[in-house]
């Protein structure tokens, strides 16, 4: 349903998921358990990201974006639709068609404490994956390569031989990094690669996504909930609340003139580090909380917080269309 | 000229730690007056919390101890309290509320009771005029249904609820100052402005001064009237919060300035961030503890810690080189 209405692929599309569902099933019952109801934690999305883009995927706590990450990864499988990578099937794959796929896509986690095998030195976290696809024959090469992602993500090459304890969490994110560039990937899916670190350190770590970009030829699928750090990162922009895409575009676009009644008011509820344009700002601050997804609303998933919701907004789904510069905004109440 | 409220002076707080003594707060000196909106900002490990802490003499000892200093509250030295003299205090003329609302409310017991206990001991109300006036503050910081919110328990609300709830404790005996600890930290940001905005609404409303401690920039510039930044245990720069984004007279506030990405700049604007990594507190460089990191240290500051001396009649730096210090290098 949602297919028909966006346009084709074009041949610089490196990822492209179409209606993508996925489901968790609630189980109840210690013994006999029996499934009493399923999260919608991505519900229909379309999402295709341009070689060499960055696109922005913000939305707050259970909006699903995390899910949506892993799924493209098949860390957490699909219920319905479909996602290709480079024209493959990704759903598709099995065995070591798959592992050939995890090469191509690196991945780039939240908590660089929990991440990292406490029991590996930050070398082997880095060869790891090198070995696991038999990228080199010999373990010279094996060491050289790492060597050189040290040099890259700004580690010394003598803190090879530390365990991840040792480092501070600017430094392992850096080994988080370099460990996801290992094997060479086109993309990078990082998953709230910075919040978990002080605003000096994250500065860093960006700057270090910003140079790789430029250096390698990296396309980001960037998740975060800090609008300001996706402004910073990305070319386009998809926001999602409760397993939607509600609004997808360009960046710049996106944050001059916010369309979805949600994205307007995710917007000007980020503080902006300026007492003087603080001042001068319209905000509009949203009532209540996210609705629980075991239990989603009917009609459009905003319906509920929306200030501009009106009757069929309660009742029917509103699905994404073209709006004028050519983003995808699923509101009934924004005309194209 | 309005009334202070709150005086630190040369405040100490000190920890034994395996690694050495470590001097969490340092000589940290700075007053609130009545009614202000007072920003502490800083980074992990900085000190920020340890403060708020000294303030309510909150500090676990050991490991801890407040070892100089004076802490004036509305006329009296709280350092010279007596434990119980202070627990009076702690709820009924200082609220604070804590980053983590679930670890902060009982799990056993019921909303009401919870809301009902301090209104009972601090303002010897009985039960029953007690739950009422639970009913009114839940009514107050916004949440619907309050009779059946009443019977409920903290599991059963959400993050935004459990924070409007330790808004509503915090503020029932009519505090004059609220202490804020990154009570906004954990939460989605639109129910970040949301309680942010409550906070603002109900000490403005009671004429309660707010104390807001927080790594986020951007909060302080939306709600605070004054601002200190705080730095490895010690106060930087101490300001009104218009001037301090204007004019950044300390190196390492610039270097936060020009570290956070903005919502309203360009795609692309290169960040400028702080080299280096944030100093171990049991081994802090010689001097003033940020020179290593310094775009702008000379000799001296690696040799000289520089003290909180005024620039104007609002403003306070540390810094040897302030006067060549500029937000655009």
């Amino acid at each position: 349903m949602s297919t028909a209405t966006t346009a084709p692929a074009d041949s610089t599309t490196i990822l492209d998921a179409r209606g993508l569902k996925v489901y968790f099933p609630v189980k109840r019952g210690l013994i006999i358990q029996r499934t009493v109801g399923v999260v919608k934690a991505v519900d229909g999305v379309d999402l295709q990201i341009k070689r060499g883009d960055t696109l922005g995927l913000v939305g707050e706590s259970g909006s699903g974006k995390t899910t949506l990450g892993r799924a493209i990864l098949r860390l957490s499988e699909a219920s319905g639709g479909s996602i290709t990578y480079e024209g493959e099937d990704i759903l598709t794959l099995r065995g070591a068609q798959m592992r050939n796929l995890k090469q191509k896509i690196g991945m780039v986690f939240q908590d660089p404490y929990g991440s990292l095998n406490p029991r590996m030195t930050a070398g082997n976290i880095v060869a790891e994956p090198m070995q696991i696809h038999k990228i080199f024959d010999n373990r010279s090469d094996i060491r050289d390569r790492v060597m050189e992602l040290f040099d890259t993500v700004g580690l010394n090459r003598s803190m090879a031989t530390r365990y991840p304890h040792e480092f501070s969490g600017g430094q392992r994110q850096r080994i988080g990094i370099a460990r996801a560039l290992a094997s060479g990937p086109s993309l990078l899916i990082c998953d709230e690669p910075v919040s978990a670190l002080d605003v000096s350190i994250q500065a860093q770590i960006i700057s270090l996504f910003d140079r790789l970009k430029e250096e390698q030829n990296l396309t980001y699928l960037f998740i975060a909930h800090d609008l300001s750090v996706v402004r910073h990162v990305s070319d386009r922009v998809a926001v999602m609340y409760l397993g939607k895409i509600v609004e997808q575009g360009d960046a710049d676009a996106i944050y001059r003139d916010p369309q979805h009644p949600y994205t307007k008011a995710l917007l000007s509820a980020v503080p902006i580090p300026d007492p003087v344009v603080e001042s001068k700002r319209e905000r509009v601050v949203l009532k209540g909380d996210m609705p629980s997804p075991l239990n989603p609303p009917k009609g459009c998933v905003f319906s509920t917080r929306c200030p501009v919701a009106e009757e069929r907004c309660f009742n029917e789904t509103p699905q994404p269309r073209p709006y004028s510069d050519g983003r995808q905004i699923a509101c009934h109440k924004v005309d194209g | 000229m309005t009334e202070t409220l709150l005086k630190v002076e040369h405040l100490q707080t000190e920890f034994r730690t395996e690694g050495g003594v470590v001097k969490a707060v340092d000589d940290v000196t700075f007053e609130i007056k009545q009614g202000e909106t007072f920003a502490l900002v800083g980074e992990s490990g900085c000190g920020k919390s340890v403060t708020a802490l000294s303030i309510m003499r909150l500090i676990p000892n050991p490991p801890g101890e407040i070892t100089g200093g004076s802490i004036e509250f509305d006329g009296e030295n709280l350092l010279d309290l007596s434990d119980s003299d202070m627990r009076d205090l702690r709820g009924s003329k200082i609220g604070m509320i804590f980053q983590e609302p679930m670890s902060s409310l009982n799990p056993v017991l019921t909303i009401e009771s919870q809301l009902a206990e301090p209104l009972k001991i601090h303002m010897n109300l009985s039960s029953k005029a007690a739950n009422d006036r639970a009913q009114e503050l839940i009514d107050m910081v916004g949440i619907p249904d309050s009779k059946t919110r009443l019977r409920q328990y903290p599991h059963e609300l959400s993050g935004g609820q459990r924070q409007r709830i330790m808004i509503a404790m915090a503020m029932s005996c009519t505090p004059r100052l609220l202490i804020a600890d990154e009570a906004t930290t954990a939460l989605d940001v639109t129910i970040q402005a949301q309680i942010l905005d409550l906070m603002q609404d109900v000490t403005e409303q009671s004429g309660a001064s707010l104390l807001i401690i927080t790594h986020n920039l951007g909060i302080v510039a939306r709600y605070a009237d004054r601002v200190a930044v705080m730095y490895a245990g010690k106060l930087r720069e101490v300001s009104d919060a218009p001037s301090m984004y204007a004019n950044p007279l300390h190196p390492y506030t610039v270097g936060l300035l020009r570290s956070v990405p903005r919502l309203d700049s360009d795609k692309g604007t290169p960040l400028a961030p702080i080299a280096g990594e944030i100093p171990d507190l049991t081994n802090l460089p010689d001097g003033c503890a940020f020179n290593p990191r310094c775009k702008w240290a000379v000799d001296r500051c690696s040799n000289e810690s520089p003290e909180l001396s005024e620039i104007s009649p609002t403003t306070q730096v540390a810094c040897f080189e302030h006067s060549s210090v500029t937000l655009h290098a």
